[in-house]
Parts: structure tokens; sequence; C-alpha cells
């Protein structure tokens, strides 16, 4: 087998330095009940590289991926360019081989481009201090409730309606669990985000606000006054933030008073990946640094006063605190730190701003042009590069009926909040750098013929 | 004076003190380079990306929000951009590179193949809400390997969404709590062995239970007559890592899952150690009732330097109704994704909703299936017997000049314990690590498990040559035979590595973790 080194003659070798008759004494222990005789039935036999790349292309044709037609989908995985360089980099085998930096001496590599990250994060939220990464934007959603929670001593948690849902449900999932009070209630299919009826909502009782920011349909408020009356009762403004690159158009949530910007990193570098594994962004505070929960890497010096970097304030951390710890994780989401941060220093700020005009540019093109199909109506009179439009008819039939004809038109509404039947005419549309002009008279087509 | 003072602390006073260890001008040595930080190099005007110029003549509709205060962002051309991280892997010790020995990390060969099927477009380009029809053969992928799962492990059902092992531990917790709810009967305490991996208390604290220690035996297994006492009606769950943290196979499973379940509590096992058994023994015919596969450890996707993971969780048959959302099933029309559901159409219970955003780490699970398919049921059990044997082997190679406290005990499994006994006074298991860096070596697990002083867990992984082992076998017993003779050139270790042991202490007391010009 060709990941198996050892030979026969090398397995007899090591055998009589052990002492052992066999590999099966060396599973003794194993009751005689539970120890296989064979291999496990039902399962085919090992395999020739030829035989699995086969194997697996064939199920991968067995979908349409986006760049093989024209292609609408966002809600909280967008599909950008990703340089050619990143793909490279990431698999340089030092990064891609490589584990969790517990030996800082051999393991600066990883460790400087995590506090680049951690940089690049923080300013791109508008923060002092980001981590280095979470599993994805949902759970981060959930970790920065909880360490709200941790600040604050409460346990009421008020969620925007332009939360994406399904974030939405990773929260309720871990607050049944934790006893958690969530307050929440589904998106209305009109122009403006819920900011001010949440400033309204907060008590004495709130631990934590939690806002969208582009939100799940997209729309954009400013959150300054939101954080003063979540300041005003004590509790902490959580800002979530799905598409990183509206950062470079509009302003960072920090910047406006967010205590907490967590987001999904996956927009850049990262790939659509059909959702994972994707990258949970976490920045905060400075003074709240020590209640943040995950992985964070810190400059020091070594033995001979050179600069150099090493994971630090593991005491918040499972392996040290057991069960004190600020949260079980482990793993991070090293690697597609990695592309995230080679794709964000390929931009930089010029870049980045750049990158985001043009994804304005055209789905401000977009929505012009469909608010031409007769039918349909644009919801949003504030977007990035992904907006709401209300159709006559059922939003998630019709996006089935396109794909049938080879248009991915955007998620429907009655996909992501299902039962939901005031929803059921909505559409998300996200319009970013990869969308070309036939594209959306591709979309503009399709729909006018949907819904005649 | 450097002419690259970027590279020497610039943040810190008395830059000019500091004695280059190098001597050379530049703080280099050949194939040693230093690298400035990402904001010492680049500029805001700087980009590797060609992009249209912004049109003026569009009037934003970013509700009156457009950013009007620089990010902070500095760019780089492509060429300084490849330059700067490729430098930076440098410094990175990889399997790639050689031994990899982290006892329970499991630093296995990461196959290219995997990484070459993950990025066929029809899996890479695909976006997580495209309808049904257009990702038959996604599904598929999820489908099949769960299925390996199943029957690999004897299990009912499988949960793939979890995102690492502590999000499958914290799945799998959750399907308990969840099915303890179902019937009415609040439980509040988790027992975990004092020599269980820090997620696990961690695991259970998160999902609002206590947890309680129970004792290992002089041997090093779990006590199962300690155990049994402590069972009773406000235990939910015992969870229990076989093979365990000491390297040794828990001989009573079978016992423990009985006494349990006679208690009326599920038996969660910590899967991280599967590759010790994997095609061998199925954890089902032990009585377990929940278990996260890391996908990273036993079916050799990338570590990625921390991460991402994976961790899909299989239940038995108890369990199984409790699984998260959402899931793939089979029909007559094909593949079909399960998003919501009701309590009617699951038999009366209800799977206790989302544990992420989207269906799990994608990306690993073609790796992995890519992995599980190129070896097969046979090639799977030579994978276990050979980590197995390659375990032995150390261990039986070094226990002459290495304390290994439960040598007795029998065959290890994957893994070789040994401890600091024997040392002489003043030299410490860091040491020892340290002096395997300059050796050429990633060091082993230190200080894990806590039941061990100063413990090293070292666990080869099937991957290495019997001339890949003699070589690190042989260093390990020279650093051994140094540290028992009191060599303290061994607490300067490393020497010749990219950077000297650092001041972990500075970095906690004075956190720096962002860079600020």
């Amino acid at each position: 087998m060709r990941y198996l080194p050892l030979t026969e003659a090398d397995r007899s070798a090591m055998l009589e330095r052990i002492g052992a008759s066999s590999v099966d004494a060396l599973f003794a222990d194993v009751p005689e009940t539970a120890r296989l005789a064979g291999p496990v039935e039902g399962l085919p036999g090992h395999a020739g590289e030829m035989a699995v790349e086969r194997h697996m292309t064939r199920l991968a044709t067995q979908n349409a991926s986006a760049g093989s037609v024209p292609f609408f989908l966002g809600a909280g995985a967008y599909r950008h360019h990703v340089p050619a360089s990143v793909d490279h980099l990431i698999q340089r085998g030092e990064f891609l081989t490589a584990y969790t930096p517990y030996q800082p001496e051999i393991a600066q590599g990883t460790l400087q481009m995590l506090f680049e990250f951690q940089t690049q994060v923080a300013r791109l939220l508008g923060c002092d201090v980001a981590n280095a990464s979470m599993y994805d934007g949902s759970t981060a959603c959930w970790e920065a409730i909880a360490m709200a929670g941790r600040i604050t001593r409460r346990k009421k948690a008020i969620l925007s309606s332009g939360l994406h849902p399904h974030y939405v449900a990773t929260v309720e999932t871990m607050a049944r669990f934790t006893g958690d009070a969530i307050h929440y209630a589904p998106p209305a299919l009109v122009a403006e985000p819920d900011i001010e009826a949440l400033a309204a909502q907060v008590d004495q009782e709130t631990g934590c606000v939690v806002v969208q920011y582009p939100d799940i349909l997209g729309r954009i408020g400013d959150l300054s006054a939101l954080a003063e009356a979540v300041h005003d009762v004590g509790a902490l403004l959580v800002a979530v933030v799905t598409e990183p690159v509206a950062l470079g158009a509009i302003r960072s949530p920090g910047a406006m008073g967010a205590d907490i910007v967590v987001g999904e990193g996956q927009s850049l570098g990262v790939g659509l990946q059909f959702g994972g594994p994707y990258l949970g962004l976490f920045a905060t505070r400075e003074k709240y640094v020590r209640q943040m929960p995950g992985r964070l890497a810190g400059e020091t010096v070594d033995a001979a006063g050179r600069r150099g970097f090493v994971l630090t304030l593991s005491t918040r951390e499972q392996h040290i605190r057991r069960e004190k710890a600020t949260s079980n994780i482990c793993t991070n989401s090293g690697l597609c730190a990695l592309a995230f941060s080679v794709h964000l220093t390929l931009l930089g700020e010029k870049g980045l701003r750049a990158l985001a005009a043009e994804n304005h540019r055209l789905a401000c093109l977009a929505a012009d042009r469909l608010a031409r199909v007769p039918g349909v109506s644009i919801i949003n009179t504030s977007f990035f590069n992904e907006f709401a439009l209300r159709i006559d008819g059922d939003a998630r039939q019709v996006v089935r009926d396109l794909a049938a004809k080879g248009l991915l038109a955007g998620v429907s509404l009655g996909r992501l909040y299902p039962g939901q039947s005031d929803l059921a005419g909505g559409l998300l549309v996200a319009v970013t750098e990869t969308v070309e002009q036939e594209d959306i008279e591709a979309l503009a087509a399709g729909l006018e013929e949907a819904l005649a | 004076m450097s002419i690259n003072p970027s590279g020497w602390r610039p943040s810190l006073a008395a830059n000019d003190t500091v004695q280059e260890p190098t001597g050379t001008v530049t703080g280099n040595r050949a194939l040693t380079l230093e690298e400035p930080l990402l904001f010492e190099l680049g500029t805001s005007d700087t980009c590797g990306v060609d992009l249209p110029v912004p049109d003026d003549a569009i009037s934003p509709r970013l509700g009156g929000l457009e950013r009007d205060e620089a990010i902070g962002l500095p760019g780089l051309s492509e060429p300084e951009t490849v330059r700067h991280y490729t430098r930076l892997s440098r410094q990175n010790y990889a399997i790639d590179l050689g031994i990899f020995p982290l006892g329970s990390c499991t630093m296995k060969h990461n196959p290219r193949l995997n990484e070459k099927v993950a990025r066929l477009p029809g899996f890479a380009d695909l976006h997580p809400l495209q309808p049904e029809m257009t990702v038959q053969g996604a599904l598929g992928v999820i489908a099949e390997l769960g299925e390996w799962l199943l029957r690999l492990t004897a299990m009912a059902g499988v949960a793939m969404s979890p995102k690492a092992g502590a999000h499958g531990e914290l799945c799998g917790i959750l399907c308990i709590r969840a099915a303890l709810e179902a019937r009415g009967d609040a439980r509040e305490v988790i027992l975990v062995p004092e020599s269980a991996h820090g997620t696990n208390p961690a695991t259970a604290a998160f999902a609002n239970y206590r947890v309680e220690s129970i004792p290992g035996t002089p041997e090093g297994r779990v006590d199962l007559e300690a155990l049994k006492a402590r069972l009773g009606g406000d235990v939910a769950a015992v969870m229990i890592t076989n093979p365990n943290t000491c390297g040794l196979f828990e001989r009573d499973m079978k016992a423990i899952s009985d006494a349990t379940h006679a208690a009326g509590a599920f038996v969660y096992c910590d899967g991280a150690n599967f590759n010790a058994i994997v095609g061998r023994v199925r954890p089902g015919d032990l009585g377990i009732d929940a278990m996260h596969i890391n996908l990273h450890k036993t079916f050799s996707t990338p570590h990625g330097g921390g991460g991402p993971g994976s961790g899909p969780v299989v239940l038995s048959q108890a369990l199984a109704p409790f699984a998260p959302l959402p899931f793939v099933v089979r029909t007559a029309e094909g593949y079909r994704l399960v998003e919501e559901e009701t309590a009617a159409d699951n038999g009366g219970v209800q799977a206790f909703g989302r544990m992420s955003a989207f269906h799990g780490q994608m990306g690993m699970f073609t790796r992995a299936l890519a992995y599980i398919l190129s070896h097969g049921a046979d090639g799977l059990r030579q994978v276990a017997e050979d980590a197995v044997l390659a375990a032995n082997y150390v261990l039986r190679s070094l226990d002459d000049v290495l304390d290994a406290p439960f040598g007795a005990s029998g065959p290890c499994m994957h893994e070789a314990l040994f401890s600091d006994r024997g040392f002489a006074d003043g030299i410490s298991t860091i040491d020892v690590a340290k002096a395997l860096i300059d050796e050429g070596f990633h060091p082993m697990t230190m200080y894990f498990p806590l039941v061990v002083h100063g413990a090293m867990l070292i666990e080869p992984t099937e991957c290495e040559s019997k001339a890949s082992l003699d070589q690190f076998i042989a260093a390990l017993r020279h650093i051994a035979e140094r540290a028992r003779s009191g060599d303290s050139a061994l607490s300067e270790a490393p020497i010749h590595a990219p950077r000297r042991r650092l001041d972990e202490t500075l970095a906690a007391r004075k956190p720096r973790l962002v860079w600020r010009d």
C-alpha cells in the first residue's frame, strides 16, 4: 500500500525487538469477542490512485459547480475570485502538514502568520484585538454570546431579525443547553433593518444584542445609536459580518461601537467548498481579551533577545483549565486563516477597496436591471453586494425551476425560513466581481420567463 | 546594527544592545532567512491583484455608511507575497519534513491525491445552499463517507456536521442530554477519567454538567470498581478515551459500558485514538453510545497548523434519533438534505437543531473519503497494525534508558508513554523535547497525560519507515543518556532552530496580540 512504508521484513524485525510473536499479540488487551478476525465485512478493499480519482471525479461531475453557470447565491457564503498564489501558498507542506504551534521554536512561520492575521482581522472589523480564528461564523456568533454572558453575568440575548437564520439556529441549539434566554423573531420584507426596534427592546436583564451587518437581506444600518442604547443598560453589542469584503466599502462595526465583532471569513481566500471548512473571525476590545475564546498568538522574545511569537494566554483554554475553560475549542481554522491572510495581503487596502467598489457597482447594475422585470420588486434601499427581492410566486420553486435550466438564481427565503409563508416570495441575490453582465441578463430573462 | 532591524524586536526598548547570535549583517544564516512582518513590508498603495479602478460615477447605496477612514491594511505585490509566505513557511517543522511524533495528535502523512480531489470544481466551487438536484454528487460524498464510518464502528447513526473533535464531543454530549430530557430524566454529572483530554471536561461543563473525576489504576487504566461505586441516578454519562491517553486499550470497556447502561447512563467515547484500532475493533461492539472521529487524525486530513479539523459523531440506536440537523438521506429520487424536521416525521423525537451554519467540513469529507477508498477495509486494518507495531517498537527500543511507567501493563497501542524518572536533577522533559529539535525532529507531546510526571507521549504513526524510526530512536536514546547524566547543555536547547527558547511568561504578562505602528 502506497502510504505504508514498512516491509514484511521490517515488521518481522520489529516484532523481534518487541518480543512479540505476532501483531495479533499486540492487541491482546482487546477482548476476544471484540477482535475482528479479518477486514470489516461489506466494505471494498484498497484501490490505486487512478481508481480513487476516477470515483471522486464521477461524484464531482454530478454537481453543477458555481463557475459553470450564471451564479447569484450568497446568504453567508460568497463566491469571489481567489488569486492562484493563495492556493499555491496554503499547499506549502510546511503550512499544510504542520500541527498547532506547540513548539514555537520550529513553528514561527505559523505563529507569525497568525499574528499578522489577528492584526488584519482586528483592523478590518474595527477592534483592538482578534483571535487566531474559530470554526466558522455561526459558531463564532455563539461564542460571542457566551463571552458576553461571562462579562455581563446576564443570560438574556436579543438577536436581530436580520441575523442569518442558520446562525440563529446554532445559537438556539447551544442556548437550550446552557440556559441562556434567546429573543428572536424572523425578519419582515421591508427596506429598513430592525436596528431601531432592537434599541427599544433592551432592558436591565439584557446581556447582549446581536446584529448582522449587512444583515441577512443585505440591508445596511448605522449601529451607533444602538451601541449607545445597549451600553446604557450595561449590555454589550455583538456585530456579525458574513461578508467581510463589504468592510472595504462601509464603516466597520467596531468603529460604530460594537464590543465584540465576529464574522465569516470564507469570502477571502477560502472558497465556497459546499459549506466548509470556513473561517470564524472573532475580535473585541482589549479589556475583554482574557474572556475571549480560542487560540491567540502573541509577540515575545527568545533567549537571544530576538523577536518571536508564541501561543499565549492559554490559561483561558481547555488543555490548562479543563472544566473552567472559556470554551472547549481546541482546533481553530488555521489553514483557512492563512488563505484569508494571503488573499488580504495580495489585496491590501487599495485592492480591498477596489474589490468592494466593483462588487457594489455590479450589484447596483443588477438591482436596476431586475427592478425592470415584471413581477419583481427590490426590497432594499441600502445594500452592498446582495439584496432581497420579492416576486409574485413561490421563490423556492422558481429557484429550482431555474436551476433545472442551468441558472443558479439566488437563495430563496423559503429555503432559509421554511414555514414562513409571508417570506415565500423572497429571493436573495448576491452579485460579486465574478458575475458578468450577460449573467445579469440571463437572470433577468430567467425570472421574466418564470414569472410570465 | 543589522540592516534589517525589523526582525529584531523593534517594539521593545534596548534594541541596539541585542547581540546578533548569527554574526551576519542581515541576521540570516544561508537558507535560514529572517522575515519581517507584513506590516513592516507592505504599503497601503501596493496591490497584488489587478482590479478595475473604482467608478466615481456610481452613486452608492450603502445607507450613508461609506467607509471614511483607512483600514490599515498593507498590501504586497504577487512576487513579494509569494516570497513572504514561502520564507515564513520555512520556519515551520512539518510532516513533510520528518517524523512528527506528537502523542494523541496523530500526525500521519497527508496524501496529495486528497488535496487534488478536494479541489475538483464539482466539490470546491459549490455553494452550500444550491438546490439539491445540483449537488447530488456532493451529498453522495457525505452519504458514502457516513456509511464507511458506520460500518467501521458498528454504530447506528452518524452526525456529519461537527467541525472538529471538540465540536463532535459537544455534539455527542448534547445528543445524550437530549435523549435524557426526552425521557424526562434530568441528570447532572458526567464522569471523566483523570487521564482525559482537556476538551472532555470542558465540553461536559459547557453542556451544563458537573464534572467528576474517576481515578485510574496503577497500571494506567480506568478503575472499574471505583466507577461502578460512583454510578447512580445522577450520572448522565461516562466519557472514556479508548485507547486511552496512556496509550493502553481499556480492557474493561465492555464491563464499563454494561455498568453504565445498567445505571441508566450513556457511554461517550473520545475517538481521538480510533486510528489505533480502526479495522480491527468496532466501538459499537464495546457498548459505546457516541464517539467522535477526528478525520484529521484517523483519516489523514491535513492539520494545517491548527485546523480546520472535522469531527463526525457516530451514535448508537438509542441516540441516533437525536442527531443534529442537517443530514443526508437517500430516497428513490436521489439524495435529500434534511434541513428541517418535526417530531412527527422522526418517530416522536426531534433532532436537537443545528451545530453550525451549513453541512460540515465538506473539504475534509472529500479528503477523508479519498484516503479511506485508497486503503479500503484491508488497508485500514493494516494502518492500525503498523501504527501499533511502530509504537511498541519505540517503547521497547527505549525502555532501558527512559522510564516507561506502564511498560509492565502489556503492549501499548499506537503511542508509547515515558516519564522523566531517572533524569538528573535540573533536567526536565522540556529539555529533552527541545534537544530533539536540534536533532531535526519535532518533539513528542510533553506533560500530557497529566497522570504521569513529566510525561512524554510518542506517537510515531504507521507512516514512518523503519529507518526513520531507528534514526529517531537513536537520537532520543542519546538525549536520554545525556538527561540521565545531567548534561546541563540540554537546558540551552534548541540552539539550531530559527529561534531559541521563547519567553512565554513575557508574552502572557504583557500580551501583544496585534501589530501597532
